[in-house]
């Protein structure tokens, strides 16, 4: 493993100590991962010669699995084992993996559900994991290393769920995740620093399987996201669906299977991408044995699409009104995703918008591209001159249900994020001991129209009359865009918090638990290779804390310093020793004792970094 | 937690943070300038590769520059804020009092739009006199201003308070106004 050396924010580190960091685009239909290599942003070609990674899982019979072109073609033979389009189940419930229409069988899991093939039950983010892990193999296959970590791109309109579950796969996955990116963001930033733009400039992304817009003003260096929209239910996919309906109306065919079903989805796919080009088109299926050909014109075809497209403009208003901006103030509008190839995509965003769309970079590699720089630079890689920040925002309200199973909003979209807001609650019944907090994500007033992402309860009130407790909820949203939530009550200083996860995605137990499994069956070199890593952090952990308290002992009373003397003796002794799992639990703990001054000492550098410079500096 | 990990950063004033003096009167253009400033040095971006508990402080830190920016670049917020920080409470929930020259002038525009709501033969007509109405309250709110900005400067805040309901009142009424359109 590379040795992680701490530099200081706004230095670059010598060049044989770069962090290896990689961007990682993990698309509905494609993944890709890309990297800076010698300044500049490129995709990371796989053994074949290939950028784009079909996001493609096939599951064998003993339960390995196939990624990629490989698993694609097992999908004619083995439609069901072959799981494509994934990405639209992450963070679903199997309601809604049922109403998703895709030609798979679904088993319910608790709160979340799986994805049955011939030999496994799989959950999305499972399945997500391999395209991720293969993803890392590859990107360290080509640059010779190991990760520090990764940005991994998500659409903007992903709500809490969808966001937490592609974290989830990530580390499962073993990634370290520097940042959840928004996908139109990560591709401004390809954009902006290719062009040196500045202006507030519109990203209309149409994927396999998603759609985004953000607006976002551009200046000396500050990429400011003012304002998002989207349907993550609206992609490429969808086209082909349209296309597959359409045939299987005019044939009047009835109980489709899985199978039909499949083979029309990717026939009307080939159709669609060929209508890009070519005026007509025809593409032949076998459906139970019987060779018919699907067959349709472009003018048809945009007859098909045009309640789609129309989807994706009411959305791009709707964003411009959010922003208080008319298209007048938009200096250009970047088209990303395969989707946007589609020319009547092309042609009705230029009218909206009244300029020629910039297509100048590669719509499915674009957002790759713009992840590997953000990588790079959240990995220490920057050199001088080389500098800029993202404010990004929540795509979605985020509330509590209050009486009668209305929302109260606490963060409306839209607002820059890592963003914290509170607000007061009191109790309903005299001598009311418990509360139950419902946080939902959405924009509408009903609790039944939006998104329940978690339930927990504060207990322990003291019993008062109703409308005297003072109930604190707080909200908190990262710059990952996942939120926490904690309540307390204020006179008793009762509190409770939950980070919301737990109706859809894994658990953290469930996580390291996967990951225990794993590592158990790795062969002798690989656990060799994990002694030595646990030995490196062991002695690094060491080294910053001696560091630290050589330079700020001062935050620390004398009984502080005392337990953080006697667990850097303990961690000592453990990293000289064999065994990995008491050098990490020793990390964990010294970590645990000194993470208070970490944090009181980073408070003091950055109080001192806020009074050193002048309004002039920026 | 104790005293020195409490790292809720309350006696950080919205103002202090941005490099700003407690006014009502600020420029827009140093105030996004100040921000994107302390963005830049605070945002968990810059400390993408450090512990946790370091990560969760640059988080602290963003979310409150954020939050200044949000309260101050608005002016009425900014104008409540103010209050705020000098101990007076708007009491926006319980206090309607509002003092009788605007309740005179709210009746009049109340007036007006009822006349504005019955014109539904001629859209001519209520095209203007919906236009007027919008002017005579836009005209209005830009003297509110002035006024709250005054009495904040001149450290008035109990009148800088009750002038400010009678703003938010104003504001509200606009914006229903802009909904009929």
């Amino acid at each position: 493993m590379a040795l992680l050396q701490i530099s200081e924010p706004g230095e670059s580190p010598a060049p044989h100590q770069r962090r290896l960091a990689v961007g990682i685009d993990l698309g509905t239909t494609h993944s890709l991962v890309a990297a800076v290599r010698s300044s500049v942003p490129e995709v990371l070609a796989d053994e074949t010669g290939k950028a784009l990674v079909p996001s493609a899982v096939f599951i064998e019979e003993c339960g390995q699995a196939l990624v990629g072109n490989q698993a694609l073609s097992k999908q004619e033979a083995f439609p069901l084992d072959t799981l494509v389009s994934i990405k639209r189940l992450m963070g679903r419930s199997y309601s809604e993996a049922l109403k998703s229409g895709m030609p798979y069988e679904f088993v319910e899991d608790g709160q979340s559900m799986r994805v049955k093939t011939r030999h496994a039950a799989l959950s999305p983010v499972e399945i997500a994991a391999k395209i991720l892990e293969k993803l890392k193999l590859l990107a360290e296959g080509t640059l010779g290393d190991a990760l520090v970590g990764a940005v991994i791109t998500v659409p903007a309109y992903f709500d809490d769920a969808q966001r937490q579950a592609t974290r989830d796969a990530a580390r499962l996955a073993g990634l370290n995740v520097l940042r959840l990116l928004n996908e139109p963001t990560a591709a401004a930033i390809a954009y902006g620093l290719d062009h040196g733009s500045e202006g507030v400039y519109a990203v209309y992304d149409l994927g396999g399987g998603t759609f985004d817009v953000s607006l976002l003003r551009l200046a000396r260096g500050v990429f400011e996201v003012i304002a998002t929209g989207g349907d993550t239910r609206l992609g490429g996919d969808d086209f082909d669906a349209l296309i597959a309906d359409d045939f299987i109306k005019a044939r009047q065919l009835t109980n489709v299977s899985h199978q039909t079903r499949r083979t029309l989805l990717s026939a009307s796919r080939r159709l669609r991408e060929a209508l890009t080009d070519l005026s007509e088109h025809v593409e032949s299926v076998v459906i139970d044995g019987q060779t018919d050909a699907l067959t349709l014109t472009r003018e048809a075809f945009e007859q098909i699409a045009e309640p789609l497209i129309s989807r994706t403009i009411s959305c791009v208003q709707q964003a411009l009104k959010d922003a208080s901006l008319t298209t007048q103030d938009i200096k250009g509008v970047v088209m990303v995703g395969g989707a946007t190839r589609m020319p009547i995509v092309r042609r009705r965003v230029g009218d909206v918008f009244g300029s020629t769309p910039l297509t100048d970079l590669d719509p499915d590699q674009v957002v790759a591209l713009g992840a590997a720089l953000q990588a790079n630079l959240l990995a220490g890689n920057r050199h001088p001159g080389e500098d800029w920040l993202l404010l990004d925002v929540t795509p979605l309200t985020l509330g509590l249900e209050t009486m009668g199973g209305l929302v109260e909003h606490i963060i409306p979209r839209n607002s820059t994020i890592p963003v914290a807001r509170a607000q007061e609650f009191t109790t309903f019944k005299d001598g009311q001991t418990a509360l139950a907090v419902h946080v939902v994500q959405g924009e509408r007033d009903l609790v039944s129209d939006c998104r329940s992402l978690a339930r927990f309860e504060l207990r322990g009130i003291p019993a008062m009359v109703a409308g005297a407790a003072k109930i604190r909820v707080t909200f908190q949203v990262d710059a990952d865009g996942l939120l926490s939530v904690s309540a307390r009550e204020l006179g008793s200083g009762v509190e409770a918090s939950v980070t919301v996860k737990p109706s859809f995605g894994l658990s953290d137990d469930e996580i390291s638990r996967m990951l225990t499994e794993g590592m158990s069956k790795a062969g002798v070199d690989a656990q060799m290779r994990m002694l030595r890593e646990q030995q490196v952090d062991a002695q690094q952990l060491i080294e910053s804390v001696k560091a630290a308290l050589a330079a700020d002992a001062d935050l620390l009373s004398a009984a502080e310093q005392t337990r953080i003397a006697q667990q850097l003796n303990v961690t000592t002794k453990a990293a000289a020793g064999e065994d990995v799992d008491a050098i990490r639990v020793a990390i964990k703990a010294l970590s645990a004792v000194t993470d208070d001054f970490a944090a009181r000492r980073m408070d003091r550098s950055i109080r001192a970094a806020l009074t050193g410079r002048s309004l002039e500096d920026l | 937690m104790d005293a020195t990990t409490d790292l809720s950063l309350a006696t950080q004033d919205h103002f202090a943070l941005l490099g700003f003096p407690r006014s009502f009167s600020l420029d827009q253009h140093a105030l996004e300038l100040a921000w994107k400033r302390v963005a830049l040095a605070v945002h968990p971006d810059r400390f993408a590769t450090r512990s946790a508990a370091e990560k969760r402080v640059a988080m602290q830190w963003s979310s409150q520059a954020n939050e200044a920016y949000r309260i101050l670049k608005d002016p009425m917020s900014r104008a409540r804020y103010l209050c705020e920080l000098a101990g007076v409470d708007l009491q926006v929930e319980t206090n309607t009092a509002m003092s009788p020259d605007f309740l005179f002038r709210q009746m009049t525009w109340h007036e007006q739009l009822d006349a504005l709501l019955e014109e539904s033969h001629d859209s001519h007509a209520r095209e203007l006199a919906y236009q007027g109405l919008i002017a005579e309250l836009s005209q209005a709110e830009n003297e509110m201003v002035l006024e709250v900005g005054d009495l904040l400067d001149h450290n008035r805040f109990d009148q800088a308070a009750s002038c400010v309901r009678e703003w938010m009142f104003l504001n509200k009424m606009i914006a229903q106004l802009r909904a009929i359109d």
